[in-house]
């Protein structure tokens, strides 16, 4: 009975805890983006990419993957991923601010 | 600072009495108070790593243990040597980082207990952990050529650590007479920045060409084969003909010890002496990963690919160029990559969840002359317990390329190097 109300309490817990993390969690990939597209203001060569259009990144990259969009480095990076990472990645990077 | 991370006798019975209550169940033992992450360097891993752990859980408590007030980036500091750049462009505070709620601390971590999670510092005070992350980068083996230790790094500089030593290397080059001879001998893999001494290579063919054109470069080499390989060679011939030789390991390149008075490279073939001599030796994981228990017998640290925890020391996680983190290079972006997807790792064993499998990016760009940058990239996901490439992703930049595209990745590479030190210290 103990263990039960214990067992309770840390599923309580963990919900409280679980929304908070899913919000800022990045999908896997995305946090690696920011290593080169700045997060802050930036008048620089590279693009921001947080709180672009969602569905504008995800076919860059669908572009960059399939090659219709010429590229430098993304080329290579975006063939990493498939579609669905890919939009994955995208919502979330158009979900920051 | 440290005084209010010291865990007190009846801190440490609470501690213990929450634990063995929740020994019973997989709970989060520490989710009442706020948990205690110290992360011990503050390079671009455990800068990121402070960083990313106070963004994405603000009730935790951070701590960042670094002796430097000021960071000296290595990515760039082959422009300073080659006297493009200015070493103050290089360095970079903890201001940003301590204002955003991380505590940084400036000592030298010495000693760390596991079992009790307790970093010791240089003080002589202590960081009580929840979970510890170690981002120490690397140490020089001045045990690995016979007559390379610390002094002899005075006269031929390794400027593999980014401040005094390339500042050194870039005071030689200037006060080398036209028509000398520089040597730069490679270490075997693994080790800090793979492409690293063959962009030293062009930026000091460059300094030559532009300042002293009858000089010459040689490169000993103790291995075959080099990250960017036929990139780096295309560009010597191409931007500096005649100038850079590469001798390879099978061809007699491996530098198995130096002499210092005579500024002169051993290999099994014959000895070279140089006006100018930059030895790189072999590396390992910085000195507080052995202390901690975390390296293996390579010297290097074996981590989990999901967590980046340690194999061998539980609650001990280690990113950025002291893990061995399979298919992924030793650089400032793989550091910085890991050290975010750690940081999440963390805040999520910390509430008791288990982190999902991650993929990361590297992306590594290196400058054969100012306007001519070539670059390197990955994807990696977890698999067979380490960090492996994505099939059909990553690569190099195409070998045949006009020179604008070139001219691109060159300004890519600055923009990459604003970025990311903004994204880390700004």
């Amino acid at each position: 009975m103990n263990a039960l109300r214990v067992a309770i309490a840390v599923v309580t817990v963990a919900a409280w805890y679980q929304p908070l993390l899913a919000a800022s969690d990045p999908p896997p990939g995305a946090a690696s983006c920011s290593g080169c597209h700045s997060t802050g203001t930036t008048t620089s060569s590279i693009s921001r990419l947080y709180g672009r259009d969602a569905g504008d990144i995800a076919k860059a990259m669908a572009g960059f993957r399939d090659g219709s969009l010429p590229a430098t480095v993304m080329n290579r990076i975006a063939k990493g991923f498939t579609d669905e990472e890919s939009r994955a990645i995208a919502a979330w990077l158009a979900a920051q601010k | 600072m440290g005084i209010s991370h010291r865990i007190s006798r009846r801190d440490f019975c609470r501690v213990a009495a929450t634990a063995a209550a929740a020994a019973a169940f997989p709970l989060p033992a520490f989710a009442q108070a706020a948990a205690r992450v110290v992360v011990i360097g503050g390079g671009f891993g455990g800068a990121s790593c402070a960083r990313a752990l106070k963004q994405i859980d603000p009730k935790l408590q951070v701590t960042l243990v670094e002796p430097n007030r000021t960071f000296i980036a290595c990515p760039f500091s082959n422009n300073v040597i080659a006297g493009l750049r200015s070493i103050e462009q290089q360095q970079f505070g903890y201001d940003k980082i301590a204002s955003g709620g991380v505590t940084v601390v400036p000592q030298a971590a010495t000693k760390i207990d596991a079992t009790a999670r307790t970093v010791g510092l240089a003080d002589g005070t202590s960081l009580g952990y929840d979970r510890l992350v170690l981002s120490p980068g690397i140490d020089l083996r001045f045990d690995a050529l016979q007559g390379y230790d610390e002094a002899a790094a005075a006269k031929m500089p390794h400027a593999w650590k980014a401040g005094e030593q390339t500042l050194l290397l870039r005071k030689q080059l200037e006060a080398m007479d036209d028509g000398g001879l520089v040597v730069i001998a490679a270490p075997a893999n693994p080790f800090r920045c793979p492409p690293g001494p063959y962009e030293r290579a062009c930026l000091i063919a460059h300094y030559l060409k532009t300042k002293k054109p009858r000089s010459k470069l040689l490169i000993l080499d103790a291995k075959d084969a080099f990250s960017k390989q036929r990139l780096f060679q295309n560009a010597w011939k191409e931007l500096y003909p005649g100038m850079v030789e590469w001798v390879s390991l099978s061809q007699g390149g491996k530098v198995n010890g130096v002499d210092p008075a005579t500024n002169t490279l051993i290999t099994d073939f014959g000895n070279h002496t140089a006006q100018v001599a930059n030895v790189i030796p072999p590396q390992r994981a910085g000195r507080i990963a052995a202390i901690a228990g975390a390296t293996d017998t390579t010297g290097w640290c074996a981590i989990d690919p999901v967590t980046f925890e340690s194999k061998s020391a539980p609650n001990i996680h280690v990113i950025g160029d002291a893990c061995l983190a399979g298919a992924m290079p030793k650089s400032a972006f793989t550091a910085n990559a890991q050290a975010k997807v750690c940081a999440a790792a963390i805040a999520t064993l910390i509430s008791g969840g288990t982190p999902a499998a991650p993929k990361l990016i590297n992306t590594c760009y290196s400058l054969a002359a100012p306007d001519y940058g070539i670059s390197i990239a990955g994807v990696y996901q977890p698999k067979n317990g380490l960090l492996a490439d994505v099939e059909g992703a990553g690569g190099v930049s195409p070998l045949e390329a006009p020179r604008d595209f070139r001219a691109r990745e060159a300004d890519y590479a600055q923009t990459w190097f604003a970025t990311i030190t903004a994204e880390v210290f700004g």
